[in-house]
């Protein structure tokens, strides 16, 4: 029974407050029976999108993350900009480990050349494979979920089994065993390595999308569809996949910072990017010999790719919360 | 119960033999030559690189090929690597240490993180919970060779707290360093896991019901708050046993530990591919035992799965 004589909370429940119990009954002098039967009918109804941008505007971990994520596209696309030395022209072996001088803000490498050069030139390879891997797996990843959603019956056992295969092997691990193969040794470049990536990638995007179509499948709007005689691919990609993308491009925003992490992982073993190609990986791994005397080579291309990293990882968690109406009323 | 297990372990066998059979497909007969690896630049005589292809069965075809790999792994005889080792043996010297090395990593990452993620859970939106969440995407973010040599660099070589490198004893004291860099990153998934749970499960009716009888806090949430919000975790932690494998492969490059991941790492580097599969042939294997294991843990998590 509410106790409407005593509105407010008994000091038992205000001591225990750190520990949620929820209210069970309203106070009805919080709650005019006015609000609980009538709905604004000319406010205009809101997607989830919309919703969600509202929401994303709000966060100040999404508007720090947007902002690096845009400087560090920008720094990919316009390296001139942001450093006057370019990366390797000007190596000298007398500055071999030389620290910052004027000029070179960063210091050098072993290998003479300017650090804060190296750095804004190898963000574009680590960009380039993280996005187009991040692409590649939601394609590949998307459909094969769908279908093996959709549809279910053998088509969803078989592909989830094939998932389960790639599954089995760890992200790094499959990278390694697949550079064994002569064709990816010999042929090391930016594509090869998005392809590694998303061979051994797809499997978690297709789980998530694979639990994300079976919830929207049996939604009233899709049998609406269906017995309006639209083809059950037809109401997979036009109703089903679109209501069902939230999640898939929570995981994909933070798939794209650990494929950078890959990328850079394989690079620093030295089976990933050729040592010709700029990124941060290479630059880690050329630092790791003269770590003791140089510290600071193997410090800025590390921060940089962290920060990356980060700024996407970030942006996944704002998108997670702005997308997922029911974690945030919690 | 019984009829459950069996059905798992069964399920388990397409996984693993569809897993062997992906490395070994792209490992053995993609087009290139075998032989390359072994004989360098200079090349072999033909005699020499018949007899090589005759050990490693390359002359027969691909199914027969597999058979015979699987046929050896049952009988423990992995082949031997270029030098003439036998790879069983290589494997056998190098695992306790890396089996060190990761469960070490594993308890840290499970009873820090749940510890951590259970505080900050109870204390949501509490500064110590909003602190908790940016350090742990710092953590998630940076990838595991910074960590592992800014780590190096500051406790072991200016702090000079541990040796930088493991010698080849591998004492427990000597792996800490590594343990904790290898573990570092999981564990910021478990205690976000763990929080999440724990929010989840504090609201949740048989909490209430727990509270209302009467149960003491300590009670409440140590068995009905805790014991929910493992399960997961635990999903987490099986799954999470290939990570740390693959992840060993940069810590044991870092601190010159003498494990799996080393030993795998040189052998790609050299070529040897008959070591390399073997090695990833076992590590998958582990990571389907540990996810079995998980399934078994559910049962005494959650009584209310059922095993029909």
């Amino acid at each position: 029974m509410p106790e409407i004589e005593n509105p407010t909370p008994s000091p038992r429940r205000a001591k225990t407050s750190a520990y949620p119990v929820e209210h069970f009954v309203a106070d009805v002098s919080e709650t005019p029976v006015a609000a609980t039967d009538s709905k604004i009918s000319d406010d205009a109804p809101t997607s989830l999108w919309r919703e969600a941008w509202r929401n994303l505007r709000k966060q100040p971990l999404f508007i720090i993350s947007a902002i690096l994520i845009i400087a560090v596209i920008f720094v990919a696309l316009f390296p001139g900009l942001f450093t006057n030395e370019a990366p390797n022209d000007n190596c000298m072996l007398s500055n071999s480990d030389g620290g910052p001088a004027p000029g070179h803000l960063l210091g050098f490498t072993q290998q003479g050349c300017d650090i804060l050069a190296r750095v804004v030139y190898g963000t574009q390879s680590s960009l380039t494979v993280g996005l187009f891997a991040t692409i590649g797996v939601v394609i590949v990843g998307g459909l094969i979920g769908a279908v093996s959603g959709y549809f279910g019956g053998w088509v969803d056992a078989i592909l989830a089994r094939l998932g389960d295969i790639f599954f089995a092997l760890p992200l790094i691990l499959g990278a390694i065993v697949i550079v064994q193969v002569p064709f990816f040794r010999e042929n090391r470049n930016v594509w090869t390595l998005v392809l590694i990536l998303m061979t051994f990638g797809w499997p978690q995007i297709a789980r998530i999308t694979r639990a994300a179509v079976i919830e929207v499948r049996n939604a009233d709007f899709v049998t609406a569809a269906r017995s309006l005689g639209v083809s059950p691919f037809g109401a997979l990609v036009r109703h089903v996949i679109p209501n069902a993308l939230a999640p898939v491009i929570v995981i994909a925003t933070i798939s794209l910072g650990i494929f950078i992490v890959a990328e850079s992982t394989l690079s620093y073993l030295g089976i990933g990017l050729p040592p010709d190609v700029m990124s941060w990986g290479n630059d880690i791994f050329a630092a790791k010999s003269s770590l003791r005397t140089n510290p600071m080579a193997l410090f800025w291309p590390g921060l940089a790719l962290s920060l990356t990293v980060l700024s996407f990882i970030m942006l996944g968690d704002a998108l997670q919360d702005a997308l997922d109406p029911k974690a945030r009323k919690r | 119960m019984a009829w459950y297990l069996v059905r798992r372990f069964l399920q388990l066998i397409p996984v693993f033999l569809g897993a062997t059979l992906l490395i070994y497909f792209l490992v053995f007969s993609l087009p290139g030559d075998a032989t390359a690896a072994i004989c360098g630049e200079k090349g072999c005589t033909p005699a020499v690189e018949a007899s090589i292809r005759a050990q490693y069965n390359l002359d027969e075809p691909f199914w027969v090929q597999y058979f015979l790999y699987l046929k050896g792994l049952l009988t423990f005889d992995l082949g031997t690597n270029f030098a003439g080792r036998p790879i069983a043996e290589i494997i056998a010297n190098v695992f306790p240490t890396t089996a060190k090395l990761a469960v070490m990593a594993l308890v840290f990452e499970a009873v820090a993180g749940v510890v951590v993620g259970l505080f900050a859970g109870l204390k949501k939106g509490k500064l110590f919970d909003s602190t908790v969440l940016v350090v742990s995407l710092v953590v998630i973010a940076v990838p595991i060779f910074v960590l592992g040599f800014l780590m190096q660099f500051l406790i072991g070589v200016k702090l000079e707290w541990t040796n930088p490198t493991v010698s080849g004893d591998a004492t427990f004291t000597e792996l800490i360093l590594p343990a904790l860099v290898l573990g570092l990153v999981s564990f910021a998934y478990v205690l976000r896991l763990t929080r999440t749970a724990v929010i989840e499960n504090a609201s949740a009716d048989y909490v209430r019901t727990a509270t209302a009888k009467g149960l003491s806090r300590r009670r409440v949430i140590g068995v009905h708050v805790m014991r929910n919000s493992m399960i997961p975790v635990a999903t987490f932690l099986g799954a999470d046993l290939g990570a740390l494998m693959g992840g060993a492969i940069v810590t044991e490059g870092i601190f010159n530990v003498n494990g799996v991941g080393n030993t795998l790492y040189r052998a790609v580097l050299n070529g040897e591919a008959p070591v390399v599969v073997s090695i990833v042939t076992v590590l998958i294997l582990i990571f389907c035992l540990a996810n079995l294991l998980v399934d078994l843990l559910y049962a005494w998590l959650d009584p209310r799965i059922r095993y029909a």
